[in-house]
């Protein structure tokens, strides 16, 4: 049976030319980039030829300012919970950030709201996407920082991140983006659009899990969040994950090498995808179409639930994701489309299909043969649809 | 298989697997004895059930489903287990003889169960109203 792998804005598969570059590494180059013998040296000089070219590559003006990390969720952290403790003692105490980040972010503004922050989530509208007037009535002189993702990881919408950058620029106040999702399918130069603070993982670009970094303009005052030794210059202790390291940078670079033909070649696939799966009755896509990853699908299918539709996928060898609660053991629907305003039971019947560049027009071809047969399927025991063809 | 389940952070048996991927009893009975509904869309869980009663004996039943794996399971279990049995038997039907069937349920799914022995006996008490009885003496309270 054909076997699709549809779910790449959770993980990626690691390509094997970075594996390549990141073996010697794994066994014979073990030393410690603190030491001052030969394997310690060239482990260290892996560390800062990746720190360059990574810098180069997000537009970066220095390679100093780029801080390896764990991954994206320590560097959404950190960059809240570092910029906010830093500011909270020149009396800044409010953060500005949307309804549907990733949960790093808003468990992160959860725990600093106990703290005693006040934080302003802004609605992203039907289309998902924030609007840059919003951040800026939003902004007051308590602010200490706006962050806002590139582009959200169920959704794909991509947001205005150069408006709100220049927005945040002309009021001081610091920008963070989360781009994690991102990168490798969008442009990021830091310098022109504006951004202070960045977070990014290498395991959503074909790269290794367990290491990301967080991008931090150089000037910008923050504390650290994880204590120990001298590492990162002081600010993030613990041994640098090198494989990790080496992988990412190269994993990036083969994204920006390869950005637009992989887009180009994706969009057109996605977007018969989508043209064909809006064929079935009472469907939906959700998320602005327009200014969207070109990898990303998620759609709803009104009087279904979502884990029956991934599971009946599964059966088939597709594998996708359910912005549906019952996958997440919680039995509340996905938080990104409550904040489009989908109503519950619609948004209990969501499916997200995000492709990588391996896939084919007769995958493509093959899922617009067995979403519509499944959906039929679940629509004819449902009597949530009895009711939605009823009225 | 294993893939999405382990991604979803529990496991299905696989008697739960086989009553979502080929549930029992699917459908609806024209000019049913009884017929109960229970839960609501906005928690992602929709029972429908369809009796035909004959005598003391469920002759048939039939059921239509909106929801997970474990609500499309529990519900094909449920139907297996009444079907040609008397109306004491799926009085006493509990939820968790239902899961006890399907060798177990994810701890997050068991409230499907539950929905399943109150979809049967929301259909029960529907019989009883039919008949001009009074079903909260057999059935206890239902809310539908």
């Amino acid at each position: 049976m054909r076997q699709i792998y549809a779910d790449n804005a959770a993980t990626t598969k690691l390509s094997p030319v970075v594996l390549e570059k990141m073996m010697p590494y794994l066994t014979e180059v073990y030393g410690n980039p603190s030491s001052l013998y030969g394997i310690g040296q060239t482990a260290k000089k892996a560390v800062e030829d990746a720190r360059a070219n990574i810098a180069k590559n997000i537009g970066a003006a220095h390679p100093s300012e780029i801080y390896f990390t764990s991954g994206g969720s320590e560097s959404d952290n950190w960059a809240l919970k570092g910029i906010c403790s830093r500011l909270k003692r020149r009396g800044k105490n409010h953060i500005i950030t949307s309804k549907f980040e990733h949960h790093a972010i808003l468990h992160t503004c959860k725990a600093l709201e106990k703290e005693g922050f006040e934080v302003t989530y802004l609605d992203v509208y039907e289309n998902g996407i924030v609007h840059p007037e919003d951040v800026e009535k939003a902004i007051k002189p308590e602010t200490a920082i706006v962050s806002i993702m590139y582009a959200n990881n169920e959704i794909g919408t991509i947001q205005p991140i150069e408006e709100i950058g220049k927005i945040c620029k002309e009021r001081g106040v610091l920008f963070h983006t989360d781009a994690v999702q991102a990168a490798g399918y969008c442009k990021i130069n830091v310098a022109e659009q504006n951004i202070d603070l960045l977070s990014m993982t290498a395991h959503k670009i074909h790269g290794p899990k367990g290491c990301g970094l967080l991008y931090i303009r150089k000037g910008i005052l923050i504390d650290n969040l994880i204590e120990g030794g001298a590492q990162e210059r002081g600010k993030r202790a613990g041994t640098e994950n090198i494989a990790g390291i080496v992988g990412l940078d190269a994993a990036l670079q083969i994204a920006v090498d390869t950005m637009d033909e992989r887009a180009a070649k994706l969009k057109k696939l996605r977007d018969k995808l989508i043209d064909g799966l809006l064929k079935i009755p009472r469907s939906r896509l959700n998320g602005d179409r327009e200014h969207r990853l070109p990898n990303n699908l998620n759609m709803c299918f009104e009087g279904i639930e979502g884990e029956s539709l991934l599971l009946r996928l599964e059966f088939k060898g597709i594998s996708a994701s359910s912005g549906s609660a019952c996958t997440s053991g919680s039995l509340d629907p996905s938080h990104v489309l409550l904040a489009i305003g989908l109503p519950h039971e619609i948004a209990h019947g969501s499916t997200r299909m995000t492709f990588d560049e391996s896939v084919t027009e007769e995958d493509i071809d093959y899922i617009l043969e067995a979403v519509p047969e499944i959906v039929q399927a679940l629509r004819d025991m449902s009597p949530l649809w009895e009711k939605i063809i009823k009225s | 298989m294993t893939w999405t389940i382990k991604k979803m952070g529990f496991t299905y048996s696989e008697k739960v697997m086989d009553h979502f991927a080929n549930p029992r009893n699917v459908g609806e009975i024209e000019n049913a004895d009884g017929i109960g509904e229970v839960g609501n869309s906005k928690c992602g869980d929709i029972m429908k059930m369809y009796l035909k009663i004959d005598g003391d004996t469920i002759t048939d039943v039939k059921f239509k489903t909106f929801g997970c794996g474990a609500a499309i399971a529990t519900s094909s279990m449920a139907t297996e287990l009444i079907k040609g049995k008397s109306i004491d038997n799926a009085l006493n039907l509990t939820n968790k003889a239902v899961m006890e069937a399907l060798d177990g349920l994810p701890p997050v799914k068991v409230h499907c169960s539950v929905l399943a022995e109150e979809a049967i006996k929301s259909a029960l008490s529907d019989y009883y109203r039919k008949q001009g009885i009074d079903p909260e003496p057999m059935v206890g309270k239902i809310e539908d």
